[in-house]
């Protein structure tokens, strides 16, 4: 039958590329999952060689002061620069769908585009000009100015979905400019803000080149921890940090796919 | 007093006049409807009364108030937008409740309100839907009952019914017709469906490029079009050019390009009998014309000969295209009341065609 033969041949196509997605696949997840398997191997040497498996890692993680003072660190900025990058990012994506002027859009938006050691040694000459000390305010400063960003373009994105005489509407029926905003516009872009949110907060905490150059002596974060305690020697429990990373990374992906794919979605 | 009232209006996009010296007034209770093709000004118009945009000139006037400055929530207009715009984050209730809540209404009378308004559009157990759990015509009357439901002097309707399937069209229409009057409020209505505006209006103003054409009720427009925009707008029409060859008492002569010699009665508005050498236009509509394999011409009747060159078959009646032996296309329609017989003529068969005098409607000029 014509359907029988059409869905062979959809076959031979598919299975070269088949193999080709697994590889990328495996390319990108067998480190990852070799650092999750270290993490509970008993043995100490990274030699390749299991040692059966213990939690011991993770018990050391919670004993090791300056790792949780750095992870104290990570969660802070990321809450403050999450924050503050939504509320601004979301009024600079209002502003963006708002004023469709010519410029505006890139000067938002370069950020995402501009290399991050570009971003990073100007925000350091721009703090030594405004003689700020670094410290955790410098580097909450700085995960919130590359955020703003992302949080604008995804907000933008859902205000662009949405459709354009809903507000109109609102205010024909007596609504205020004001009223309309937080009854209509603002309900149906929290999608985007929220999503915005969890995608400033990943970047913050995972941030690592920014964060080098404009962190103080005493502000260590997580990734700037965990790079200094590799210098030296990978310890299992390197392993076991990263393991807690992947998964909070992890579960705010998923939660800001839930919500993302309907900040996309025109109802 | 005229509930609206628009004085030379004008809105300018650029270098294009979208709207251009526009004049008219509007009574209360009145089912008043804007119609032209698309691109014409309509929704412009229609913005500007609901205070989205502003006139570059000329003033809109509301129960002897003007407008101008007075924001759209001000002002006791409400519009139903063809897109529905109804909030998807909110119940159907909720949506109702909307203006009620925005105009401060009493907690405890809001929910009585919000389900008569249900009632109204014959939706009391959708209340708890939204909107996207909802068929096209159950928006389409949450949408009316959202605005109608804090009674607004004047409701402003963009094409509600374009998205709809053409079953569903006919019945809401019939049901807007009976809301309207259950309400009374009134109706400015837009739409670019000529036959949507002689079926649902007490008057129609016929738009082009910005200007009204004609505003008049449906019977006048469809009957007395002003000029030949209106004629081929409005329905189906033959529009004949012609020259005067000689006036009489009651009627005149003219030699129509194509078809031949007629008698004509001058326009029935401006009653103005045309002179010998004067150009103009001969309007008919194809139901006024006869048509038969072979006719005796009446007294009254003028008469032309020529063949069928196509026809379409439309069910109720048959358009039939007939090529006159003089030159000119003009078309026929025939009702098929004759049961079993679904058409009189073929292709190619000679037939011959006749109009009362006074069956035509003259446009000078
Ligand atoms: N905001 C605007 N900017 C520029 N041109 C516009 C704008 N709104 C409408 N127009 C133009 O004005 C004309 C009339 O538009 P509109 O009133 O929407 O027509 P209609 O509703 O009769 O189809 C169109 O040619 C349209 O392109
Ligand atoms: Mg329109």
């Amino acid at each position: 039958m014509a359907g029988a033969t059409r869905s062979n041949s959809a076959t031979r196509v598919s299975r070269p590329l088949l193999g080709l997605s697994l590889a990328v696949y495996l390319f990108l997840y067998i480190p990852l999952i070799v650092v999750i398997v270290y993490s509970f191997n008993a043995s100490r040497v990274q030699s390749g060689e299991w040692g059966g498996f213990t939690l011991d890692w993770y018990n050391k993680l919670l004993h090791n002061e300056t790792l949780l003072n750095a992870t104290l660190n990570s969660l802070i900025i990321g809450v403050a620069a999450a924050a503050i990058a939504t509320v601004l990012g979301t009024l600079a994506g209002l502003a963006l769908h708002r004023y469709k002027l010519r410029l505006l859009p890139v000067l938002v938006l370069a950020p995402v585009a501009i290399p991050e050691i570009l971003q990073a040694v100007s925000l350091v000459l721009f703090f030594n000009a405004i003689n700020l000390t670094l410290g955790m305010v410098s580097i909450i400063l700085s995960h919130v100015a590359f955020c703003i960003s992302f949080v604008a373009i995804v907000v933008r994105s859902r205000l662009q979905g949405m459709d354009e005489s809903l507000t109109e509407a609102a205010r024909d029926l007596g609504a205020t400019p004001w009223q309309a905003f937080r009854m209509v516009t603002l309900p149906l872009i929290m999608p985007g803000i929220i999503a915005g949110a969890l995608m400033a907060f990943t970047l913050s905490i995972d941030d690592f080149v920014i964060t080098f150059f404009t962190s103080g002596p005493d502000a260590a974060t997580l990734p700037l921890q965990i790079y200094s305690m590799i210098k030296v020697v990978v310890t299992p429990e390197v392993n076991a940090v990263s393991t807690l990373l992947m998964l909070l990374t992890l579960i705010l992906i998923i939660i800001a796919n839930k919500i993302a794919p309907s900040a996309l979605q025109a109802k | 007093m005229a509930l609206l009232e628009i004085r030379n209006v004008s809105r300018r996009f650029g270098d294009f006049l979208a709207v251009d010296n526009v004049s008219l007034e509007v009574g209360a209770g009145e089912f008043f409807t804007l119609v032209g093709p698309s691109g014409c000004g309509k929704t412009t118009l229609l913005r500007m009364i609901a205070g989205f945009d502003q006139p570059d000139t000329g003033q809109i006037v509301l129960e002897g108030k003007n407008l101008e400055g007075t924001p759209p929530e001000a002002r006791n207009v409400h519009t139903v937008f063809q897109s529905y715009a109804l909030f998807p984050h909110m119940t159907v209730e909720q949506n109702i409740a909307f203006p009620l809540r925005m105009a401060k209404t009493a907690d405890d009378q809001i929910k009585p309100r919000v389900a008569e308004a249900l009632e109204d559009v014959r939706l009391a157990d959708k209340g708890k839907r939204y909107p996207h759990e909802l068929s096209g015509g159950q928006r389409q009357r949450v949408a009316l009952a959202r605005a109608l439901v804090n009674r607004p002097k004047l409701l402003l309707l963009d094409e509600p019914l374009a998205a709809l399937d053409a079953k569903l069209k006919e019945q809401m229409q019939l049901e807007l017709i009976e809301l309207q009057r259950e309400v009374g409020v009134t109706f400015i209505y837009v739409t670019h469906d000529q036959g949507e505006a002689l079926a649902l209006s007490h008057r129609i103003a016929v738009m082009n490029h910005g200007i009204i054409e004609q505003l008049d009720e449906p019977s006048k427009v469809y009957g007395f079009p002003k000029n030949r925009f209106v004629a081929d707008f409005i329905g189906t029409c033959n529009l004949w050019e012609g020259t005067v060859t000689s006036a009489g008492e009651r009627d005149f002569v003219l030699d129509l390009d194509g078809i031949g010699t007629a008698r004509a009665i001058p326009n029935t508005t401006t009653k103005a009998m045309p002179q010998p050498g004067q150009r103009g236009c001969l309007t008919l509509r194809p139901e006024k014309l006869r048509i038969a394999a072979d006719l005796a011409p009446l007294p009254e009747e003028n008469s032309a000969a020529g063949k069928v060159h196509d026809f379409l078959y439309l069910g109720d009646v048959t358009i039939y295209i007939v090529n006159l032996d003089q030159g000119a296309r003009i078309e026929a329609m025939l009702p098929n009341a004759a049961s079993g017989r679904t058409r009189f003529f073929e292709v190619g068969d000679p037939v011959k065609i006749a109009w009362r005098v006074d069956a035509g409607h003259f446009i000078d000029g």
